[in-house]
C-alpha cells in the first residue's frame, strides 16, 4: 500500500518535472516569437522616426509649399516635391492601367482555360518575371526597350494623335525613347507578376461548386468569369492590385534608367520626368548641405506615407476576403 | 503580409550592409570619379609596403560628411571646399589627379572634332536658347561644316556628379546668364533636356538621339571613342581635349596662392589650355586624433605623387604638375600637426 503510494507520488513528481520543462520550453518559444515580431515593429517605428527627424529642416524651411512647389534647385537650395510626386503617381497609374487587364486575363486563362500540363510552365514563368532584379529591367529598358519605343511606338503615337485635341498634348514632342511613358511600361511588366499571381490564387479559392453550377445551367466561360468568378473574387483581386501598386510606387533603379530624370511636369507622356525614388537614388550621394539632404529625406517620407496607405488598403481588402471565405 | 515582411526584411539588409566597415590601415571615403585610380594605387602600394587602403566611393557629399564626422582618415571630393569652409572644419585640402570634361554630340553628317563651340554658344544651347543645329551662332563658329536643320536635344547627368560641377562651373564663369539663372553645383536645375545616370547613361542617350549634345568625363569619351567637340578657350584658340591640354590648364593656374588649392580648372588662360577641366581633392583634419593613421595616409599620397603618374595616365587621368606637388607637400609639413604640435609629415623624402 505504502509502496504503491510512494510509486504514485514519484510518478506525480516526475510528471510535474516533465510538465515544467515543457512549459518552460514553450514559454521560451513563445517569448522568441513575440520578440521577433516586436523587432519588426521597432525597426518600422525607427525608420519612420529617422525619416521624420531627417525631414524636419526641409519641412520647417519650406512648409506646406514643399508639397506644391515644382522648383528643384540645388544651387539656390530651393526645393519642392511636386514634380517627383506627379511622376511617381503618373508612372504607377500607367503601369496599373496596363498590368491590371493583362494580369486578369492571364489569371483567368490559368485557372479556367489552360490545359493542366501548361499551367505550371506559365505559372513559373510569371513568378520568374518577379524574380528578375530591377537593375536588369533598367539596363534592358535603356539599351533595348527605349530605342525600340523611339523607333516604333512613340512616332506612331505622335502621328496618330497629332490632330486629336487632348491626346495631341498627351503624346506631344520629339520621341526621346525614354520618358514617363517608357517608365510606366517598364513598371507594368514589373508589377504584372504581382497582379497575376494574387488574382490566380484568389480565383483558385472560389468554391468549385459555384462555377460548376453556373456551367451546369449553361453559362459560357465568359459568363462564368464575368458573373461568378470576378464578383466573388473582387475584393481579393483589388488587394492584389494594391500590392502591385505599392511596388510600382517605390520602384527605383529601373525607373531611374528610363524616365529621363527631369524635374519638370510636362503635359506630354513622352517627355522626361522624375519620380520620388529616382530623385533620391540620383542625388543622395552627392547632396551637400543640410537643406538639400533634408529635402531628399522628406521626399522619402512622402513616399513612405504613400506606400503605407496603399499597403494598408491592400491588407484591409485581403482581410475582408479572407473573412468572407472563412 | 508575406509581401510586407519581405519588404521590411529587404530594408533591414540594405541598412545592415551599409554599416559594414572593413578593417584596413588607411580609410577614406568620397568621390566616385577618382575611385579607379585610387584603387589601382592602393593595389600597387599594398604590394610594395603591405599597407592597405579601404576607399569607399560613396560620392563627394558622403565623403565630406564622413570626414567631418571623423569616421574616416581622409575624405575625397570633386567639388573643392572654399578656404573659409576648410578653416571652419579644421581641414586641409589638396588635389590628387586631374580630369577633363568633354562635350559630345550626335549630329547627322558631322564627325568627331568637326564641331567647334565657344562658351557663349555652349551656354545658350544648354539654356535652351539655341534650339537647332543650323543656328547662325553655330554656323559662324564652324564655317566649313554643313549642319542639318535638326532640333538640339540636351542630355545632362541626372545623378549629382563632379563632372556636372566642373561643366556648370565653366558655364557660370563665362556666362552671366547661366550664372544668374542656373549656377554651378554637382546638380543644378536644368532649364532643358533629359537627365541620364552616369557617364554611360549620357553617352548612350547621346548615341541614340539624333541631334543630341551632352558632356562626359574625358576618360570615358576617349575609351569609348565618342564624337567630341573642340572648344575655343580664353586665349581664343580652338583646342581638342587631350591630356596635354588639361595639363596646360593646370600649369597656368595659381595653385599656390589659392587657399586649400580650391581651384577649378575652368576657363584657364594659356593658348593650349582645355577650358573645362578640374582636379579631384582630398580632405584631412589638420589636427587629427589619430596622428598615426594620418601619417600613413600622407605617406600613401606622397608615394602616389612620385610613383603613381604612369598608373594614372593608363586610366586616362592627368597627374598633377610637379610644382603643384611640391606646394602640396610643403602645405602638409606646415599645417598638419599631431596633438603635441609636431609636424606629422616631413618634406625632403
Amino acid at each position: 500500500m505504502s509502496d504503491a503510494a510512494l510509486q504514485n507520488s514519484s510518478i506525480a513528481l516526475l510528471r510535474g518535472q516533465v510538465l515544467d520543462r515543457l512549459r518552460l520550453r514553450d514559454r521560451i518559444f513563445h517569448f522568441s516569437t513575440v520578440a521577433a515580431a516586436l523587432i519588426v515593429l521597432a525597426i518600422l517605428a525607427g525608420v519612420i522616426i529617422a525619416l521624420f527627424i531627417g525631414a524636419i529642416p526641409a519641412l520647417c524651411n519650406f512648409g506646406a509649399g514643399f508639397l506644391v512647389s515644382q522648383r528643384w534647385n540645388p544651387v539656390t537650395e530651393n526645393f519642392g516635391a511636386l514634380a517627383p510626386i506627379y511622376g511617381t503617381l503618373v508612372t504607377s497609374l500607367i503601369a496599373m492601367v496596363i498590368a491590371v487587364p493583362f494580369g486578369l486575363l492571364i489569371a483567368v486563362f490559368l485557372t479556367e482555360l489552360c490545359p493542366i500540363w501548361l499551367r505550371r510552365p506559365i505559372g513559373i514563368a510569371i513568378e520568374l518575371l518577379a524574380g528578375i532584379p530591377s537593375i536588369i529591367y533598367g539596363i534592358w529598358g535603356l539599351f533595348v526597350f527605349a530605342p525600340f519605343l523611339q523607333g516604333t511606338l512613340q512616332p506612331f503615337l505622335i502621328k496618330v494623335f497629332g490632330n486629336v485635341p487632348v491626346l495631341s498634348e498627351l503624346f506631344a514632342g520629339p520621341p526621346y525613347g525614354i520618358g514617363i511613358l517608357t517608365a510606366g511600361l517598364i513598371l507594368a511588366i514589373m508589377v504584372l507578376p504581382f497582379v497575376t499571381s494574387i488574382s490566380r490564387d484568389v480565383f483558385e479559392a472560389i468554391p468549385p461548386v459555384l462555377k460548376e453550377a453556373a456551367y451546369g445551367v449553361g453559362a459560357t466561360t465568359w459568363e462564368v468569369v464575368r458573373n461568378v468568378v470576378l464578383p466573388y473574387a473582387r475584393v481579393g483581386v483589388v488587394g492584389g492590385f494594391m500590392l502591385g501598386l505599392g511596388r510600382a510606387l517605390g520602384e527605383t533603379m529601373a525607373v531611374t534608367f528610363v524616365i529621363g530624370n527631369a524635374h519638370r511636369i510636362s503635359p506630354s507622356l513622352l517627355a522626361p520626368g522624375t519620380t520620388i525614388s529616382a530623385t533620391i537614388a540620383n542625388e543622395f550621394t552627392e547632396a551637400v548641405g543640410d537643406i538639400y539632404t533634408s529635402s531628399l529625406i522628406a521626399l522619402g517620407l512622402i513616399l513612405f506615407v504613400m506606400t503605407f496607405i496603399v499597403l494598408a488598403a491592400a491588407r484591409y481588402m485581403l482581410l475582408r476576403i479572407d473573412r468572407r471565405m472563412g | 503580409m508575406r509581401y510586407m515582411k519581405t519588404l521590411v526584411a529587404a530594408g533591414i539588409f540594405a541598412v545592415a550592409t551599409l554599416g559594414i566597415a572593413t578593417a584596413a590601415n588607411i580609410s577614406g571615403a568620397g568621390a566616385t570619379f577618382p575611385y579607379p585610380v585610387y584603387a589601382k594605387w592602393a593595389d600597387a602600394y599594398k604590394k610594395e609596403t603591405g599597407v592597405g587602403l579601404n576607399y569607399q566611393s560613396i560620392g563627394s557629399g558622403g565623403g565630406i560628411k564622413q570626414i567631418q564626422a571623423k569616421t574616416v582618415t581622409f575624405g575625397a571630393t570633386d567639388m573643392p571646399l572654399k578656404g573659409e569652409e576648410l578653416t571652419k572644419a579644421g581641414l586641409i585640402q589638396f588635389p590628387t589627379v586631374l580630369g577633363g570634361v568633354v562635350p559630345v554630340f550626335n549630329i547627322d553628317g558631322v564627325a568627331a572634332g568637326g564641331l567647334v563651340l565657344d562658351s557663349a554658344t555652349l551656354a545658350r544651347i544648354f539654356l535652351g536658347e539655341i534650339k537647332s543645329w543650323d543656328d547662325s551662332a553655330i554656323k559662324k563658329l564652324n564655317p566649313e561644316t554643313k549642319f542639318p536643320a535638326q532640333a538640339i536635344v540636351v542630355v545632362h547627368r541626372s545623378d549629382g556628379s563632379g563632372t556636372t560641377f566642373i561643366f556648370t562651373d565653366y558655364l557660370a564663369k563665362t556666362n552671366a546668364d547661366w550664372k544668374s539663372k542656373v549656377g554651378a553645383n554637382t546638380a543644378v536645375e536644368w532649364p532643358v533636356g533629359i537627365g541620364a545616370k552616369g557617364n554611360e547613361g549620357v553617352a548612350n542617350n547621346v548615341a541614340n538621339t539624333k541631334g543630341a549634345i551632352g558632356y562626359v568625363e574625358y576618360a570615358y569619351a576617349k575609351q569609348n571613342k565618342l564624337a567630341f567637340a573642340k572648344m575655343i578657350n580664353k586665349a581664343g584658340s580652338a583646342v581638342a581635349p587631350t591630356a596635354a591640354a588639361f595639363q596646360a590648364a593646370a600649369a597656368s593656374a595659381d595653385w599656390v596662392g589659392t587657399p586649400g588649392f580650391a581651384i577649378v580648372l575652368t576657363d584657364e588662360v594659356g593658348a593650349a589650355s582645355w577650358p573645362i577641366a578640374g582636379a579631384t581633392f582630398i580632405l584631412i583634419h589638420k589636427q587629427p586624433q589619430d596622428a598615426e593613421a594620418v601619417s600613413e595616409t600622407l605617406k600613401f599620397f606622397a608615394w602616389a605623387y612620385s610613383k603613381g603618374d604612369k598608373m594614372a595616365e593608363e586610366l586616362d587621368y592627368v597627374p598633377m604638375p610637379d610644382n603643384v606637388v611640391n606646394a602640396i607637400q610643403k602645405a602638409w609639413a606646415a599645417e598638419i600637426k599631431d596633438q603635441s604640435g609636431k609636424a606629422i609629415f616631413a618634406v625632403s623624402n
